[in-house]
C-alpha cells in the first residue's frame, strides 16, 4: 500500500516537474505585482525574524541570508534572459553589472551612484537615494542602527559571489535632505579577490 | 454586481497600486518558505506560521483596500466573495482567481487560483509533499484577517495545490459567523 502510495505521488509530482521544466524563461511570465503586497510581505518576514535572533546585527544577518536565496535565482534568471551581458569576473565590471542590469531589473532604475571608498581599497558603494521596497518600512527610534536594506546587501552578495568575486555585504541607512530612505551598499570584497586583481593590473 | 467589482479590481490595479517586480516578490515568498522549514523542519508547523503571518498580513490589508477603493459594504457573501477575488487579489497579486463552489445554505465557497503567482519557481521536494505542505498557505491567513476586519468569522484552507499534483488549486472559505462590532473590554 505504501509502495503503491508513493507511486502515486512520484507521477504527480513529476507532471508538475515537466511543466515546470517545459516554461519558457526568456520572458518574465507576468511582470509586476502590487508594492503592497511585498511591502506586508517584507513587514511580516522582518516581524517573524526579530522573534527569533537576538539583537541587530543578528536580525540583519538573517535578512542577508534571505536576500542571497533570492540574489542566485535573480542572478541566473538575468544571465539566460539579457543580452548583450556576459558574467562579469572582475571587481569594476561586476560592480557596474550590478548597478544598471541588476538594479533596472529590479526596481526599473539604476542605481543612483558607485563609490570607492577612500580609506580602504577593497570597499565599494552602491548607493540607491530611494530603494522602492524599503518605501513602508519604518524602523523604531529604539532600532535605529538597523538597515532593513540588508535584505538586498544579501542579494547583492549572491550576485558578486556569483561573479566569483565574494565580499561581505551590508547595508547602511544614510538619510539626507529629501531622501529619508537613503540607502548604501557596502561592499567588503575578500582578500583574494583584491589580490587577484592586482595581479591581473600588473599582467595588463 | 460582478462586473463593478472587475472594473473597480482593475481600476485599483491600473492607476491606484505601485507595482514592483513580480520575480522579486515571488523569490522572496520562497525564501520565507525555506527559512520555515529550516526553522521547523515539520510541514503542518510551517503550514500554521504561513497561517498566521498571513492573518496578520490580511488584517492591515482590509484597510489599504478600502483606502484605494471606493467599495462600498457588501451585501452579503455571494458579493463578499467576489470582492475578495476581482478586487483584492487583483490589487495585490494581480490575478483573479473565480468563485466556485457554494454550498447549498451559501456559507462556503471556494477560490480556485488557476494562476498562483507565489507557485511559478517552485517545486516541492516528494518529502514536503508527503508531509503535507500547503506552499501557499500564507493566503489562506490572508484572506482570514482581512475578513475579520470585516467582521467575519471564517475558516479558510487549501484543498488542492498544482504544486502537489492536482490539477487546480483551491482555496475553501467558510463563514462562521458575523462578529459584532464591539469596543474592547477595558478601553476606557
Amino acid at each position: 500500500m505504501q509502495a503503491s502510495n508513493l507511486l502515486k505521488l512520484d507521477t504527480r509530482a513529476s507532471k508538475r516537474s515537466n511543466m515546470l521544466l517545459e516554461q519558457s524563461l526568456a520572458k518574465p511570465r507576468r511582470d509586476k505585482v502590487s508594492l503592497g503586497a511585498f511591502a506586508f510581505l517584507f513587514a511580516e518576514i522582518i516581524r517573524y525574524s526579530q522573534n527569533r535572533v537576538l539583537g541587530i546585527q543578528d536580525l540583519e544577518a538573517k535578512l542577508n541570508e534571505l536576500g542571497k536565496r533570492v540574489g542566485v535565482r535573480v542572478f541566473e534568471l538575468l544571465m539566460w534572459r539579457e543580452k548583450n551581458v556576459h558574467r562579469e569576473t572582475r571587481v569594476l565590471p561586476t560592480l557596474m553589472f550590478i548597478n544598471t542590469v541588476v538594479w533596472r531589473a529590479l526596481f526599473d532604475k539604476q542605481a543612483d551612484s558607485l563609490g570607492h571608498s577612500t580609506e580602504n581599497d577593497d570597499e565599494y558603494m552602491i548607493t540607491d537615494n530611494e530603494p522602492s521596497i524599503l518605501k513602508y518600512i519604518s524602523v523604531p527610534k529604539e532600532m535605529a542602527s538597523f538597515s532593513p536594506g540588508a535584505f538586498l546587501a544579501g542579494v547583492v552578495e549572491a550576485i558578486v559571489e556569483g561573479c566569483q568575486c565574494p565580499a561581505r555585504v551590508t547595508s547602511h541607512l544614510v538619510p539626507a535632505d529629501g531622501m529619508p530612505l537613503k540607502t548604501v551598499i557596502l561592499l567588503k570584497f575578500n582578500q583574494e579577490v583584491m589580490e587577484r586583481e592586482k595581479r591581473l593590473e600588473t599582467t595588463k | 454586481m460582478a462586473k463593478q467589482y472587475k472594473a473597480a479590481g482593475e481600476e485599483a490595479w491600473k492607476n491606484n497600486v505601485e507595482k514592483v517586480n513580480a520575480e522579486l516578490f515571488i523569490f522572496t515568498y520562497g525564501s520565507l518558505v525555506v527559512q520555515l522549514m529550516r526553522d521547523y523542519e515539520d510541514c503542518a508547523a510551517v503550514n500554521a506560521q504561513l497561517d498566521k503571518m498571513g492573518y496578520n498580513i490580511g488584517v492591515r490589508l482590509a484597510d489599504d483596500i478600502l483606502a484605494r477603493t471606493s467599495l462600498e459594504r457588501c451585501a452579503d457573501l455571494h458579493a463578499t466573495a467576489e470582492a475578495v477575488a476581482k478586487v483584492g487579489f487583483k490589487m495585490f497579486l494581480n490575478v483573479v482567481p473565480t468563485v466556485v463552489g457554494w454550498s447549498a445554505d451559501s456559507r462556503e465557497f471556494s477560490l480556485q487560483l488557476d494562476d498562483n503567482p507565489l507557485n511559478d519557481f517552485c517545486e516541492l521536494p516528494p518529502r514536503a509533499v508527503q508531509d503535507g505542505l500547503w506552499y501557499s498557505n500564507v493566503l489562506c491567513g490572508v484572506v482570514r484577517g482581512a475578513l475579520e476586519m470585516l467582521h467575519m468569522q471564517t475558516e479558510v484552507w487549501f484543498v488542492r495545490d498544482v504544486l502537489r499534483g492536482d490539477d487546480a488549486s483551491e482555496i475553501r472559505v467558510r463563514l462562521v459567523r458575523m462578529l459584532d462590532e464591539e469596543v474592547p473590554a477595558g478601553d476606557d
